[in-house]
């Protein structure tokens, strides 16, 4: 990795990468600071009461400290990984059950950073960021509701004013790369 | 690996995202994505999504104790996680961890089919079957959904052939007879939500032998 091309990634992939490769720990305040508060935000409107959004934002962030190893910015933004590891965590809250997990994908043996994948990934996620941002709220609550776990499989499945594919046409390219690399790594 | 030709619809994944999608169907998303590399880029798609939700919610402050309390956690020994058991030619890894990584019990089914439950709950059941070349999928109803993966062989029914990594999604409006095709017996892992009673499973395996 070179470090023009780590100069241009976001700040939270950034922090990220520093907690991953030299486990910094300034880095990893700057990640709380910044997600902590948004967890909190994603919890209450969950319905989870003060005491219990804070148990699961300790776990969430020991989680991504702890976990940092599988991070892949090649593969996810840091918002998703973070995302995925909250939804996880709450799931166990919630259910008392694990939910069966894919196989993972093996880690490149090196921390060399493909810079233009990373930045692909990013730069379709600010994009649906902008997506979401541009849906009308009633869209926007749907959305909301289908990804936080408040609908079923079959009301998403029966719910034609969510807009799924117009969101997930924001990471269509994305999605051809990460195939590809994906193609690749087998 | 890559020519699977049925892969797992958007609800599906968005459901599987949001942790909503009962157990048994859960079990079948994960087995798929882990020999899919299609799904498993689509998988990273919804999560995506999920991020992005994530940033766009308004911040609700912290308190300093809990700030502290996490970060007085980086000191704690990180308990090595289990090693998850590594997917063979036919099992991927969250089918052998629902087998406790033993080899399937087959209980028969009938002439040509056997059964092993993996999962059987409220929200619907989970069975890896076992169909030999040339046999029937054994009679069954379709209460709600049900999710056929194979993990091995292949069968063709009305809609199709399905080999390995194919995923048939079928609900009630589906009326179909699932064939093994020749060669390898066809392995599949099933999920459906009509609960699993053994009462009335087997009463209908066997009323045509009462009909005679």
């Amino acid at each position: 990795m070179t470090c023009d091309m780590s100069t241009t990634f976001t700040e939270q992939t950034e922090w990220m990468l520093k907690v991953r490769d030299a486990r910094d720990r300034a880095a990893f305040a700057k990640l709380f600071d910044h997600f902590a508060p948004r967890l909190r935000g994603m919890l209450m409107k969950n319905g989870f009461g003060a005491a219990q959004a804070d148990d699961v934002i300790q776990d969430v962030m020991l989680s991504v400290w702890r976990k940092a190893h599988s991070f892949n910015p090649e593969r996810a933004n840091v918002s998703g990984w973070i995302f995925q590891i909250a939804r996880n965590r709450q799931i166990d809250v919630i259910r008392k059950d694990r939910r069966p997990m894919p196989e993972e994908l093996a880690m490149p043996e090196s921390t060399d950073i493909d810079g233009e994948q990373v930045l692909g990934i990013e730069q379709e996620a600010a994009s649906l960021r902008a997506a979401i941002s541009r849906l009308n709220p009633e869209q926007r609550d749907l959305v909301q509701k289908a990804y936080l776990g408040e609908l079923s499989h079959s009301e998403i499945q029966a719910e034609t004013g969510l807009p799924l594919g117009t969101i997930k046409s924001r990471i269509r390219l994305g999605l051809e790369r990460l195939r590809h690399e994906l193609k690749g790594e087998r | 690996m890559t020519d699977i030709a049925h892969h797992i619809p958007e609800a599906l994944l968005a459901s599987y995202v949001s942790g909503t999608l009962a157990q048994p169907f859960a079990l079948v998303v994960a087995a798929h994505v882990s020999i899919c590399e299609e799904c498993r880029a689509n998988l990273a798609a919804h999560e995506a999504v999920g991020g992005a939700l994530l940033d766009a919610f308004d911040p609700i402050s912290i308190t300093d104790d809990l700030r502290n309390r996490v970060m007085a956690g980086l000191d704690d020994d990180i308990v090595p996680e289990p090693v998850r058991p590594r997917g063979d030619n036919t099992y991927p890894t969250p089918v052998l961890e629902a087998l406790g990584s033993k080899p399937p019990k087959w209980r028969s089914l009938g002439p040509g089919a056997k059964q092993c439950i993996l999962n059987a709950g409220k929200d619907g059941s989970v069975r890896l079957l076992y169909i030999a070349p040339g046999f029937a999928v054994p009679d069954h109803t379709h209460g709600g959904l049900e999710l056929t993966l194979v993990l091995q062989g292949a069968f063709k029914d009305e809609t199709g052939r399905f080999a390995r990594g194919d995923l048939e999604v079928a609900d009630d409006t589906l009326e179909h007879t699932p064939v093994a095709e020749e060669g390898l017996p066809c392995i599949c892992l099933a999920a459906t939500d009509a609960p699993l009673k053994f009462s009335a499973f087997v009463p209908r395996l066997l009323q045509p032998l009462f009909r005679i």
